[in-house]
């Protein structure tokens, strides 16, 4: 792999009473790259998001997050400090602020960088800190990234009034608005038509061309998968059974088997 | 007619000075979804360190009304503040992930305990403080009936005002009040954005103790008498008038607040004292009979 590692996981098991959510599960996923995580419906791909990002503290594993060299071991931060560290994440059923503007949604994304420059809001308020700038900067973003998605119109619309696909897209939005390293999306082209899917995978590439952020993708939709992956981890009962590029990931038997059944049911 | 002005000049004051700590009920119900019983408490603390803060200033001089005026203020919202975040600290934030009449409880004991502490400490007797800001304005003489607007009441009435807008402004327009809104509505999702939630409700009770304070410094100059009890009915009513307004709505607070002083105030007028109190309530029991959710409440949706 010629780009760096950005997030190792070495390791990894879950377990919820006797039930193995995810055993024994290691991967890298690269800077500049998309990396799929697919697998059949309780393979376990959503709670390697949720150790991820801090839902569930996982008993056995390390996942290291590479920010200029310098490990960050996810496993050990709280919720809202692996989002400082670089993760941000969207949601198979779509978490926004449904009462707040789809600008708003993004500028809350901002939050820790406008909180620093109002000097914690009370610096603001006494007028001690020149805020406006750093206010009208959140704006300008949240503006560009609307633009981006397509919802620049909407930008005074709540969030929860906007239809579906749109949701997804701002969701997408807001995640990048909080200038991750690594973003992770748990099934974006879910609910989506032939043409949302397509914009989708455009969004994506651009995303990950441009920002040269690493790409956690949970997927079922395989057009998306093998269109824009550069490489895939696939999971089965909570086991890596295939880990590497589309092509070989494709033709690989147990994968198919995985997928297919057997053979003879094939 | 003078008569009816009167009253609502009298109405208005108190409300607004309910309205004041109805802000802080709503604003921590909305955020993490249980009643702060221990506010009125909070309120309560805030007169006292007024009248010893007059009282400090009082022998030692040589500060004009304005000057003492603000040192109070000062003085009582960073007191309160620091309880607020105590309180929120030692019998809140342990039961977060308890059962939901945990801090419920909790909150009751917190305001006994606070009650008896300043019985202990500062007495029982009632205390009083001379008039600060004396005198007034006739709006009208009448049959022999003046209508007066004093000082005092213009000063709560603006002082009540312009807090609020400061508030709304920071609710709607800073860091502090989006996080605010983000964790009502999705605390989960707000610390995946990198929101500190803990200090966000940390910040949320500082606010509204703060606000209470205020209130709890304009009823000292109002009425010039308290003692360690007036946090429990004052408390009642604030807490009545959130739920009036609709609990969770900040609009609805203040709108609440005055309604409830109003009511007070007009039913004492027309109809009898003693049964003040009766009447705010009743119209709460009738209010919600009709609309559960309060005036300006949002229907509770259960998330999943």
């Amino acid at each position: 792999m010629a780009e760096p590692a950005l997030l190792t996981v070495e390791r990894l098991a879950m377990r919820f009473g006797g039930i193995v959510a995810i055993d024994d599960l290691s991967f890298v996923a690269a800077n500049r790259q998309i990396t799929a995580i697919i697998g059949p419906n309780g393979a376990g791909k959503t709670t390697v998001f949720n150790c991820l990002t801090g839902f569930y503290k996982p008993p056995i594993g390390r996942m290291t997050l590479w920010r200029e060299g310098q490990p960050l071991y996810l496993e050990r931060l709280d919720g809202f400090r692996i989002a400082r560290a670089g993760v941000a994440r969207t949601f198979q059923n779509i978490r926004l602020f449904p009462r707040m503007t789809a600008l708003e949604n993004l500028i809350v994304a901002q939050h820790n960088r406008l909180m620093r420059a109002s000097g914690y809001t009370l610096g603001a308020l006494l007028g001690l800190v020149p805020y406006a700038a750093a206010e009208s900067g959140a704006i300008d973003r949240a503006r560009g990234w609307l633009r981006r998605v397509g919802l620049e119109a909407e930008a005074d619309q709540f969030a929860g009034n906007l239809p579906y696909g749109a949701q997804r897209r701002l969701e997408i939005a807001r995640a990048m608005c909080t200038e991750p390293a690594l973003l992770c999306l748990d099934e974006p082209a879910a609910g989506l038509n032939p043409r949302e899917s397509a914009e989708l995978n455009r969004l994506l590439t651009a995303i990950r061309d441009e920002f040269g952020i690493g790409i956690l993708l949970i997927e079922h939709d395989m057009s998306v998968v093998m269109g824009i992956s550069d490489h895939i981890v696939v999971l089965e009962y909570g086991r890596k059974i295939a880990d590497g590029p589309p092509a070989a990931v494709r033709s690989d038997p147990r994968v198919i088997k995985a997928y297919l059944g057997e053979e003879d049911a094939a | 007619m003078a008569f009816f002005l009167q009253q609502l000049i009298n109405g208005v004051t108190l409300g607004s000075i309910y309205g004041l700590i109805a802000i802080g009920y709503t604003m921590v119900y909305g955020i993490i979804g249980m009643i702060n019983f221990a506010h009125g408490e909070v309120y309560m603390i805030g007169a006292f360190v007024a009248v010893i803060v007059f009282t400090v200033l009082a022998s030692v001089g040589g500060m004009g009304v304005v000057g003492g005026l603000l040192l109070v203020l000062i003085a009582a919202m960073a007191i309160t503040a620091a309880y607020g975040w105590s309180i929120e600290r030692v019998a809140y934030r342990p039961l977060r992930r308890s059962f939901r009449l945990a801090p419920l409880i909790s909150a009751i004991g917190m305001s006994i305990l606070l009650q008896n502490y300043v019985q202990l400490s500062q007495g029982a007797r009632i205390k009083p403080l001379q008039p600060i800001i004396e005198g007034g304005m006739i709006l009208m003489d009448r049959g022999g009936f003046a209508v007066r607007l004093s000082y005092i009441q213009i000063f709560i009435f603006l002082l009540t005002l312009a807090l609020m807008a400061a508030f709304a402004l920071i609710i709607a327009k800073t860091p502090l009040g989006r996080a605010q809104r983000a964790c009502e509505q999705d605390r989960t999702m707000a610390a995946l954005l990198g929101v500190d939630v803990d200090r966000t409700i940390s910040l949320t009770f500082v606010v509204g103790a703060m606000l209470a304070a205020v209130a709890g410094v304009m009823v000292t100059l109002y009425y010039g008498v308290i003692d360690f009890f007036i946090g429990f009915l004052a408390g009642l009513k604030a807490f009545t008038a959130a739920v009036l307004g609709g609990i969770g709505s900040l609009p609805g607070a203040v709108l609440g607040g005055l309604l409830i002083g109003l009511i007070e105030t007009f039913w004492s007028a027309y109809f009898s004292v003693e049964y003040k109190d009766v009447a705010a309530f009743a119209i709460l029991v009738i209010v919600l009979v009709f609309l559960p959710t309060g005036l300006l409440g949002r229907p509770e949706v259960e998330k999943v």
